[in-house]
Parts: structure tokens; sequence; C-alpha cells
């Protein structure tokens, strides 16, 4: 079947417009719902084992031959995230099931779900400049309205923010996408980097690198384009919050890879020097702030910007290495953020609050959340069995490789910083006396764990197994080190 | 005290089906000269707008009482499914068909799948608009 690649899109989309239909009956919306996430699972895991054995998978959608239609491009690293992306919607969604409540289920929470989800799998898959875009705004419109729906105070008012830096970042993508257009006169993203690299990236090419950088470092949170980040993803509930944490922003992480890998790979001297320099400074400014709090929201939050610091980091040495750690690490992080982000919101769950000084010993009631947490911590810093090691290890061998020596030795000192910042939360809050909280029976911490487990343990089984996974992630690689092998399985006949 | 709005509503009366009419040309017209779907559904919209200023809220629910919100995703499937019917052909996605026929009146008309895709366009406009409006304008 030639349309296997529109499949994680097209599912979610249909699961949505079917959702409009019976906002009230939660129960069949619950259903729908996690069947057709658990189908998104299974087909995705087929499109990366068809990746992996045919090569590249291209669709000329609606029969137009390549840089004149819409293309999806589906190669090993879009499949990968694609698999990766429905893991997380389905254990997030999981979560969802026993923590949102049915007043906001009630109000369209699974269509705006789904539409979530076909946005960022949309966005990863397709292979025209003008279509990311569109797809960029099926996702925000979807996480605009999860992030306010509730409306309590602090929603109300970080959507504000929220949308006001999305709607300013949007008309920039825009603007950089007609820029390029008249300089290259065409959309589809192997046409563009082949007509770029026949001009051989004069100067306007490079501001427009630049542009790019700014718009999606807007999305994906660089440093200095951060700043509305940490209020906006304190604001809406844990699901929701964790689902934003670990895809959003890597879908603007996605995107600056491809651009730079795929685009402007011919003067880097500049361009990818710039990333690199940012990249650093927001591992740096990160880890001031994971340090700085004793929220243990924030403290999650500021973990986001230090790894997509290291993942871009990764992406601007532009070695072989350093772009497989990258592609590894990005992987590691979607997954490990997310458990973070729902073992955080159990403890919210059981203690009522998020300040960190009002909790304590809750490892006596709730070892396996402890447990749980205390090896999602040690991957989310690197320690060698688990998932964060092999990546990182890669990112920083491909830094000095690259002659990158104080980047690749802050990203190895940011490590030690990552754990000290989340085992705050581990001695704080597990270690100590016991402390009754109220309401906590009512919590169902049995049901609420299944899905962190469930994250934590595909993380484990990552980063153990990484043996078995290299394959794929080396031929995700190999596309970003050499777009030959992209533009080819694009534009065929030539 | 109740202003009299006599020459507005019997305006409206006639006029809405002017409207209603140029929102259907305006429709089906898309395919060779400017028009389509969008403007299709904003003019039709329009109209229903228009009845609103010229009546009230409930009156309008009574005499057209259509869902909005599933008028946006009946719309959506149609779009959706003009799309997805080419998967059962083993084509890309959205590759359409057309074909001419010859009929009695109307003569030789040439009809094209993406009209089934514009009129879901049409449909998410009409129900988009009229949901904005009427949440907004309902609200006590």
């Amino acid at each position: 079947m030639i349309n296997f690649l529109l499949l994680p899109i097209l599912i979610p989309l249909m699961t949505g417009v079917l959702l409009i239909f019976f906002p009230k009956h939660i129960k069949w919306q619950r259903w729908i719902a996690g069947i057709f996430s658990f189908i998104t699972i299974i087909v995705s895991t087929m499109l990366v084992q068809k990746v992996k054995t045919d090569g590249i998978q291209t669709l000329d959608v609606s029969s137009w031959d390549a840089p004149f239609g819409i293309t999806l491009v589906s190669d090993m690293l879009s499949a990968l995230l694609v698999l990766t992306t429905s893991i997380v919607a389905f254990a997030c969604l999981l979560f969802s099931f026993r923590s949102i409540g049915e007043e906001r289920e009630k109000f369209y929470y699974y269509p705006c779900y789904s539409f979530l989800i076909v946005g960022v799998n949309g966005a990863f898959t397709t292979g025209d400049i003008f279509n990311l875009f569109v797809f960029f705004e099926v996702m925000l419109m979807a996480s605009y309205a999860l992030m306010v729906l509730g409306g309590t105070k602090i929603q109300l008012r970080e959507t504000i923010k929220y949308l006001l830096v999305n709607v300013i970042s949007s008309a920039l993508f825009v603007i950089t996408v007609a820029y390029l257009y008249s300089v290259v006169g065409t959309l589809n993203m192997a046409h563009i980097s082949e007509r770029i690299s026949e001009v051989g990236q004069p100067g306007i090419i490079t501001v427009i690198a630049i542009l790019f950088l700014i718009v999606f470092g807007l999305k994906g949170a660089i440093f200095p384009l951060f700043f509305w980040l940490p209020d906006s993803y304190y604001a809406p509930p844990v699901p929701v919050m964790a689902l934003f944490g670990a895809l959003l922003t890597k879908v603007g992480v996605y995107s600056i890879m491809r651009t730079y890998t795929l685009f402007f790979y011919h003067d880097t001297g500049y361009t990818h020097q710039i990333l690199a320099i940012l990249a650093i400074l927001s591992i740096i400014f990160g880890v001031i702030g994971a340090i700085a709090y004793w929220d243990i929201k924030k403290i999650i939050i500021y973990n986001i910007i230090i790894a997509v610091g290291a993942i871009l980091f990764g992406v601007s040495a532009m070695t072989p290495d350093a772009l497989t750690g990258s592609v590894f690490y990005l992987i590691h992080d979607m997954l490990i953020k997310a458990a973070l982000f729902l073992l955080v919101g159990v403890m919210i769950a059981i203690s009522g609050t998020s300040n960190l000084k009002d909790i304590s010993g809750l490892i006596k009631r709730y070892p396996g959340l402890a447990w749980t947490f205390f090896i999602s911590a040690l991957a989310l810093a690197g320690i060698p069995p688990l998932s964060g090691f092999v990546g990182k290890l890669l990112i920083i061998k491909g830094g000095f490789e690259a002659e990158q020596y104080w980047g690749a030795a802050i990203v190895l000192m940011s490590s030690l910083l990552i754990l000290f910042s989340i085992m705050k939360i581990f001695i704080n809050g597990f270690w100590g006396t016991p402390r009754a909280y109220e309401g906590e029976e009512k919590v169902p911490v049995k049901t609420l764990m299944i899905a962190p487990v469930v994250l934590v343990t595909i993380s484990v089984f990552y980063g153990v197994g990484s043996e078995v996974i290299f394959p794929y992630i080396s031929q995700a690689a190999e596309t970003l080190v050499n777009p030959e092998i992209y533009i080819e399985a694009v534009l065929k006949e030539r | 005290m109740k202003t009299n709005d006599l020459i507005l509503q019997t305006t409206t009366k006639v006029v809405v089906f002017i409207i209603l009419l140029f929102a259907v040309y305006i429709f089906f017209a898309g395919h060779y000269t400017p028009g389509g779907g969008f403007v299709g559904g904003l003019l039709t919209s329009g109209a229903i707008v228009l009845l609103l200023l010229a009546f009230d809220l409930k009156t309008l629910q009574n005499f057209l009482p259509f869902n909005y919100i599933y008028m946006i995703a009946i719309g959506l499937l149609f779009s959706i499914g003009t799309g997805a019917g080419s998967l059962l052909f083993n084509v890309p996605f959205l590759t359409h068909a057309f074909t001419h026929i010859d009929l009695p009146i109307l003569g030789d008309l040439s009809l094209h799948t993406a009209t089934l895709f514009d009129l879901g366009v049409f449909l998410v406009v009409v129900g988009v608009t009229m949901t904005i409006i009427q949440t907004i304008g309902g609200d006590e």
C-alpha cells in the first residue's frame, strides 16, 4: 500500500473528527481515543520496519510529481520520531483517563488531543516547507485549546503569553518561507536543497538560515528565545504538560535539524557556529534554572531547555558521530521527559502541592513511585546502562572531533548539574520523615503509575538494548550526514 | 421599548435568498472562475448573520435547527473521505477523479471529486463561523 506512511497522520485525524460527534459520552471517548492511539503505535512500528528494509518512503500526495505537489517523506529519522510520538501520546492518554477530570473531557479534550498528534506526526513526516508550517499551525492550535481548556486563572494568563509568542513566530515563519521562495523559487525541501547547492549558499541564504533559527528556536525554546516556556508549561494540567514537554519543543528541534543538515550545510562557519553558541548558552541557562527552583514542575521544565541545548550542540558539530548522538538523545529525551512529567504529576496528585519543601518521605508509602523516579532520574543524567548515556557520549565525542572543546566540556559538566537538580527532588521529596497529605487516599496511584512505568521500561530497554537500536539510529543519521540520499529518494527521475 | 424594525425584517427576507443564491453560484463556479468553498461558505454564513441581525437568536435557532459543531465534523468527514477514498484504489492520498456526463437539460457536465472536497470546506467554514458568532452572541 503506497499510502502507508500517511496512516500515522490519518488515523489520529479520523479519530479526532469522530470524537466531535459525542462529547458527553466520556466512556466512548476514552475507548475510541485509546484504541486508535494504540493502532497508531502498531502502524508506526510497521513503518519503521518498512523504512529499515525498503529505504526512504515517499508519497506524492494527489499524484503530482515531486517538486510540484506536496511530498510526504518518511526517512528513518522521521519514522522513529513518529513512533516515539505515538508511544508518548498513548502513555499520556492513559494518564489522562484517570487525572484530567470529567469537566475537561466533556469539552472536546480528546478531539483536541488527537489533532495535536496529527500536527506533530505531520510535521515530522512532511517534505514540503510550507506544509511544515501548516502542520505547525495544526499542532499549535490544538495546543492553545489544550492549554486553556478548563479556564483557570493561571491557564488564561499563560495562554495569552503562549499565543502571542507563537503567533509572532508563525508570522516570522511565513515571512522566512517567503524570502526563501523568492530566492530559490520552490517549496519542496529536496528541491530547495538542490537549488541552494546550485547557487552555493550566498549571503542571503545565510540570512534566511538565521531567520529559520529564530523561528524554530522560538518554537523549540533555545537561548534567548526560551523566555515564554517556563511559565507557559507550568499552567496546564499534568498530562497536557507532559505531552507539550515531550513533543512540542522537539518539533522545533527536529526542524532545526532538518533545515541545518538538508538546506544550509554549505557555509557552516557562520550559521553552525551561532547554533553552537546558542546551544551552549541554552544548556547554561537551563542548568541555572533547574538548580535554582524548589518547585518540582519548574525543575523538569528547565531540564527541557538543557536537553534542547545538548541536542542542538550535536547538530552544530555536524560530524557523523555528533549527529547520531543527537538523534539518539532526541528520542531518549522525548521518552524520559514524558515519564518524568507524569511521575511528578503523581507526586503532585498525592501531596497536593508542587513545592518541594512541602513534600517529604514519599518512599515509605510509595516505594514503586520512588524507585521508578530514581531510575528515570539516572536515565536523564546519562548513567551508563541507561538510555541517556549513549546519546550524550556520542554528542561529546563528536564535539571533541569537531574541536569544540569548550562546548563538549560544558555538555559533560551539565550532566552533573542535571543529576544534582533531579536528585534534589529525590532526596527532599522521597527521603525524610513521612507526612500525611490531605486526600491522598483518594488518589488512584496504582492506575496513574501504569503510564510512567511503561515509559520508563521502554527507556530502560532503549538504553540497555542500544546494540539493537543502533542500526536504526545510524540509518537515521546517515540521511542527515549525507543529504544526497534524501534528495535522490524524493526527486526520483533525476 | 421595542423599536419598529419592519423594514429591516422585510428587506432581510428578500435579500437573504439573493445572498444564498449568490453563495451557491460562487461555490459551484470555483473550478473555472474565482470562488470556491471558502468564499461560498463565508457568504452563506453572512446570510445567516443577516437573519441574526434582523431577528433574534431564538427565532433563528427555531428556523435553522442545525448543530453547527456537527456541521464542522461532517464537513471534515467529507474532505477526509474524499481524500481517503483514493486509498481504496491504491493511488496516492487526495488523488481526484473526474468524468463528463451528458444530462438532458443541463447539457455536458464535468463532475469532479474535488467538488466534494470543496463541499467539506464549505460546511466547515459555515460551521466554524456560525459557532463563533452564536457562542459569543449567545452568552448571557
